[in-house]
């Protein structure tokens, strides 16, 4: 377990402020930000090789704030694996046994577990200037956990790596801490990679936690404008909400009534998933009445990005949706081209940030 | 018509040279001017092994000259005894320096880099001022039966003034060079600070320390301004050609140069030849 209490650490014109935060034994949790928010000094911070300003740190029960990072029992692995060049394979891998002065047999079957669990055998004697990427991170993994640590801290492990590799080495670290029950902060800026390794996600930006939570819940019902746009929230809009009758919220945004399913009054912002709204060409025959919103507004941009389409329309506001480039492409859509939108009032989420 | 030849000859090489220039543009020009300075520095040593090589009789008579080989050795193991203590007390602070920030760490960095601007008479008076025997550290050691004045260890001190900043330099840039989250890993792995030193940083230092290390030793042999403020006799070879030229002219002076230029070049390259078989296993 991981227990970070009003953490704060100075580091240049960088801070990071009355951090507080909870991992349980065991399980998978992301933390989640942009480049500069305080991650990586977040874990060195935990493995002791960043000096802090005050606060407490507490791993497997123990408050380890005054000790040394080699007695923190907290092993860390970079993006970029930072194996030791001068040393083979087997010598980084043994390098934490080594210098914990265990017996050679201690050490030799610390390697056979560590090896055997990451599938490195035939990388023994190899230099770390000879290995792929993917192969350099098993071997930084197998060094971290050889020495048994209470905690593995992962800064941004998938990074450095291609995407098929990289989907590879993201099934290895998923096996490889179900296998080993051990405790693993994962920090990474990409929310995919979030969604499907966490079990929950922190968002931090500017050196504080922002939000945290399951994966779905953070994505579906970010607490502020921060989240909701790190999350790929495309559409937030700052406006009120009033109550109707029924006792639903209704949001308005420049002049526009958006029908919400959330419990809210007065000012607030409101975020809408992309993927979450529905498109069709305006001549299309009408949606029956089903409760959703809906709307006609008018495209002003497209975005192809891979497999996927962001399409803008101007209600106004604007909104943008997420199509897969098969209907994009069966629905001709142009820009200009009047179309109608519709949401379902679960999809609209009021939030006060 | 024939003696016409030569100057029109010589004059069609020269423009056949410049358009060859013109054609590599910058590579062209830089080539050039390299060669100038390659051939200002290659064309004075070559010049006295060659004219050395002339007169073989001379070369012999200093090779076997006992004063010359006393003071050919006493400078290399000088020398080497200098390097030795700069490497002991320098390498320290160069990790310092390269890990660590401070208030006047740029201020301690420009006053380390002083010796190597500092004329070197004046660095030897400056040692005379502290090493000298009624000074403190001068009459500290001559307590314990060390003395700077006339003696080695006064030699081997004014070529560590003087050479140090070289290691120091060197060493610093082959630490900073050194990833510090290498140093982290270790850390987090069970490595104390000084197991970290001694298999992260240093060996992966190494090469710029060896390489600093051989510029120091180097600089000490060559030093001669310093050397002869504190310490005259016993003669190190920069000091004897120095008074073989005064006394017996440039015929005598040149040999021990030449003498000393060999050995020195031996050991250096030597030493380059192992360090490179070092880097590359």
């Amino acid at each position: 377990m991981i227990e970070i209490r009003n953490l704060s650490v100075v580091l240049g014109a960088f801070a990071l402020h009355g951090v507080n935060l909870a991992v349980q034994t065991g399980e998978y949790f992301i933390m989640l930000g942009p480049t500069g928010a305080g991650k990586t000094v977040l874990l060195e911070s935990i493995a002791g090789v960043q000096p802090i300003l005050s606060g407490e740190i507490w791993l497997g029960g123990r408050n380890v704030t005054q000790l040394e990072p080699e007695q923190r029992r907290a092993s860390i692995v970079y993006q970029d694996h930072m194996l030791f060049p001068h040393y083979t394979v087997r010598e980084n891998v043994t390098f934490g046994p080594r210098m914990r002065r265990q017996a050679p047999a201690q050490v030799a079957a610390a390697l056979e577990r560590a090896v055997a669990l990451l599938g490195i055998e035939r990388l023994l004697h190899r230099r770390p200037d000879t290995l792929s990427g993917g192969e350099r991170q098993k071997v930084a993994l197998a060094r971290a956990i050889v020495t048994d640590p209470e905690v593995l801290l992962l800064d941004e492990p998938l990074g450095a790596l291609d995407p098929q590799t990289r989907e590879g080495v993201q099934q290895e670290l998923i096996r490889l801490q179900a296998e080993l029950g051990i405790t693993v902060l994962h920090v990474t800026h990409d929310f995919e990679e979030a969604v499907i390794m966490g079990d929950r996600i922190a968002v931090i930006g500017d050196g504080a936690i922002r939000q945290v939570g399951a994966p779905d819940e953070v994505f579906r019902h970010p607490n502020s404008e921060f989240v909701a746009r790190f999350t790929m929230t495309s559409n937030v809009f700052a406006g009120a909400a009033v109550k109707e009758d029924g006792g639903r919220a209704v949001f308005i945004v420049d002049g526009v009534r958006i029908v919400t399913g959330a419990d809210l009054e007065g000012p607030c912002h409101a975020s809408i998933r992309p993927e979450d709204i529905l498109i069709a060409d305006a001549a299309a025959a009408a949606f029956p009445d089903d409760g959703c919103n809906r709307f006609t507004g008018v495209i002003t941009q497209i975005v192809q990005k891979g497999s996927v389409v962001l399409v803008t329309a101007a209600l106004p506001p604007p909104l943008v949706c997420l199509l897969t480039r098969r209907a994009y492409g069966e629905m001709g859509l142009r820009v200009g081209q009047a179309v109608r939108l519709t949401v379902a009032p679960s999809a609209v989420h009021l939030f006060r940030g | 018509m024939t003696g016409g030849r030569g100057p029109v000859s010589s004059f069609r090489r020269l423009r056949a040279c410049a358009a060859w220039i013109a054609r590599r543009g910058l590579t062209g020009v830089f080539m050039l001017l390299g060669l100038a300075i390659f051939l200002f520095i290659t064309v004075p040593l070559l010049k006295m092994l060659l004219s050395s090589a002339a007169e073989p009789h001379i070369f012999w008579q200093t090779l076997v000259d006992r004063q010359v080989v006393a003071a050919i050795w006493l400078t290399l193991y000088a020398a080497l005894i200098a390097t030795a203590v700069g490497f002991l007390l320098g390498v320290p602070l160069a990790y310092l320096l390269a890990r660590c920030e401070f208030a006047g760490k740029k201020l301690v960095e420009g006053l380390i880099d002083v010796p190597i601007v500092v004329p070197h008479t004046a660095a030897g008076i400056a040692l005379l001022f502290v090493f000298g025997r009624s000074f403190a550290v001068g009459s500290a050691f001559e307590r314990i039966g060390v003395t700077f004045v006339d003696s080695t260890a006064g030699i081997v001190v004014a070529m560590l003034f003087v050479s140090v900043p070289f290691l120091i330099d060197s060493a610093k840039e082959g630490f900073r060079g050194v990833d510090v989250r290498l140093e982290r890993v270790a850390r987090t792995l069970g490595a104390t600070p000084w197991q970290v030193f001694v298999h992260i940083s240093f060996p992966l230092a190494w090469q710029s320390i060896v390489a600093g290390g051989i510029m120091m030793w180097a600089r000490g042999i060559s030093e001669f301004g310093a050397v002869v403020i504190l310490t005259y006799h016993p003669m190190i070879a920069p000091v004897l050609v120095f008074e073989r030229f005064e006394a017996f002219g440039l015929d005598y002076a040149r040999p021990v140069a030449v003498l000393l230029i060999i050995v020195s070049a031996l050991v250096f390259v030597a030493l380059r030849v192992l360090t490179g078989r070092g880097r590359r296993t």
